[in-house]
């Protein structure tokens, strides 16, 4: 089972506790007449799905109710960290130090 | 390739099972293939039987990271149907259980393809009004599937709980008698026997690394662990790592990965004579013929390509079928595993060419592309040899996420199926 923590709690509970929220990081087009029908299908559909470091949301939903952001490897299903929504991406560097 | 028969059993019997041979070889790759198939599940093996019997193209290799059949085709839990609700649907599933029939004959390998008949249940009057426009439209299309009331289902299905206080209870339930099971394992080796009596190479431990495209863009073969392989034509066939494999040709797909798990009780005697699927409360069921209770459900919520899921996951599947299915409630479990599975925004596959010249896709199965195999696998080849989709594949493209033609059997089922 996954041990999740949530940054607005700061606590670690498991994940019967959180529901998944699909890839972080999409941001709603601010113009979405100016797209393109292949611009508008790669914001509604094409994800990234990596194997490997995936930016992903989920939401406290048994808890404080809030939406976060996590990095979590989809091979080991282990979290990298996890950071409040509206927060940027974090770069590889910061990954690394917060896995050490 | 040994023609098997009860005379060829009895012959072997005879001489003390000794002298069976291979069923077939495992292959090292050439430099040179006309087609080369990436993924030896039952579709891949399945798009190389077809193109060497129906198409000629014998000079094919299937090429697999893993060992044959190791991925989804074993990961599944076998069950086969076509009652989908739109056209295009059923007219692929149905395509598929139609080669289904045959099958076993068709390969000379026994499949056990058991038309048992899949019951769905209806716990809610929303699950009776969608079963109902179900049967119509599959009727329509002339895919079977009838309406029993609970007293019905009970008598199809002994161990089913139709108690009016159950905490979830039967109201009905739609019956397609053509589905069933079948041996998953057996559909990979027969379709690996079949073809490879036909001159397909099959390679295994043999991971993709890269697609390689030459300056004109077209497909020139496929980097792997054991070198560069040249191909005419590639066609991906990777279930839930196909996303990773098309990356590497500078595609990005409208796919995600997930765990789908299942998990097997101890054997017993016969005592399901159906599958028994539960839309509403998720869980599915049927009996193999070793005599294990084979359980199902969802998938995990998160992308994965882990291959195991989440107790939590297991924890639901088990409390309903212990809610719908009282009578195993002391079932003891013996495993459980997860496949990765590849879903797509609108749960209808992907199968057709990709834009990119000599590169071809099958994928997006999801949750249920193990009763599609033969026809995932004969629509493919006839794709690959014609350089153009079959009238059954046609509406299944990338495109139709650009144009707005989905084939939204997710919203039709609201499940993953």
């Amino acid at each position: 089972m996954l041990l999740i923590h949530c940054p607005y709690c700061d606590e670690t509970l498991p994940e019967p506790e959180f529901a998944y929220a699909g890839e972080a990081h999409i941001a709603r087009p601010a113009d979405p007449m100016a797209l393109s029908d292949e611009e508008w299908k790669d914001f509604l559909f094409v994800r990234s799905n990596p194997r490997g470091t995936h930016f992903e949301r989920w939401r406290h939903i048994h808890g404080c109710g809030r939406f976060f952001n996590a990095a979590r490897d989809t091979v080991s299903d282990k979290f990298v960290m996890t950071y409040r929504a509206g927060e940027p991406r974090p770069n590889l560097d910061a990954l690394k130090e917060a896995a050490e | 390739m040994t023609h098997y028969s009860a005379f060829a059993l009895l012959k072997n019997a005879l001489s003390g099972h000794k002298n069976w041979r291979e069923q077939w070889p495992d292959a090292q790759p050439k430099a040179e293939y006309d087609v080369v198939i990436v993924g030896a599940g039952g579709h891949g093996l399945g798009a190389a039987y077809y193109l060497a019997k129906e198409h000629g193209i014998t000079n094919v290799a299937v090429i697999d990271k893993g060992w044959l059949g190791g991925g989804n085709t074993g990961r599944n839990t076998t069950i086969i149907r076509s009652n989908y609700l739109y056209d295009e649907s059923a007219r692929i599933y149905d395509h598929a259980l139609d080669l289904w029939e045959n099958l076993s004959q068709e390969i000379n390998y026994n499949v056990m393809y058991s038309k048992r008949g899949v019951l769905m249940l209806a716990h809610n009057v929303h699950d009776v009004q969608s079963f109902k426009r179900h049967i119509h439209s599959n009727r329509l299309n002339g895919v079977d599937n009838r309406w029993l009331t609970p007293e019905e289902a009970k008598a199809f299905c002994p161990p089913l709980n139709i108690a009016k206080d159950a905490r979830y209870p039967v109201m009905g339930a739609a019956l397609q008698m053509r589905a069933g099971t079948a041996r998953h394992d057996a559909v990979a080796w027969g379709y690996a026997r079949a073809a490879a009596a036909r001159g397909v190479d099959i390679i295994q431990n043999c991971p993709v690394i890269a697609i390689r495209r030459g300056p004109d863009g077209a497909v020139q073969g496929v980097d792997t662990a054991k070198g560069f392989i040249k191909a005419k034509k590639v066609a991906v066939s990777a279930a839930g790592n196909t996303s990773v494999v098309l990356q590497s040709a500078g595609l990005r797909m409208p796919l995600e990965s997930f765990p789908l798990q299942a998990l097997v009780s101890e054997p017993i005697k016969p005592v399901f004579p159906c599958v028994a699927m539960s839309n509403a409360v998720h869980a599915y069921i049927s009996q193999s013929d070793k005599g294990e209770l084979v359980i199902g459900s969802g998938t995990d919520q998160y992308v994965s390509y882990s291959q195991r899921g989440g107790l939590p996951l297991i924890e639901h599947t088990i409390a309903a079928i212990c809610e719908v299915f009282p009578i195993f409630s002391r079932m003891r479990m013996l495993r459980k595993w997860g496949g990765i599975v590849d879903v797509t925004p609108d749960r209808s596959p992907i199968l057709g060419k990709l834009p990119v010249k000599g590169l071809y896709v099958n994928c997006g199965w999801g949750t249920g592309g193990f009763k599609a195999t033969p026809g995932a696998g004969h629509l493919l080849a006839w794709t690959v040899a014609k350089d153009e989709p079959h009238p059954i594949n046609a509406p299944f493209t990338l495109e139709r996420f650009t144009t707005g033609r989905l084939i939204d059997e997710a919203a039709a089922a609201a499940v993953a199926h």
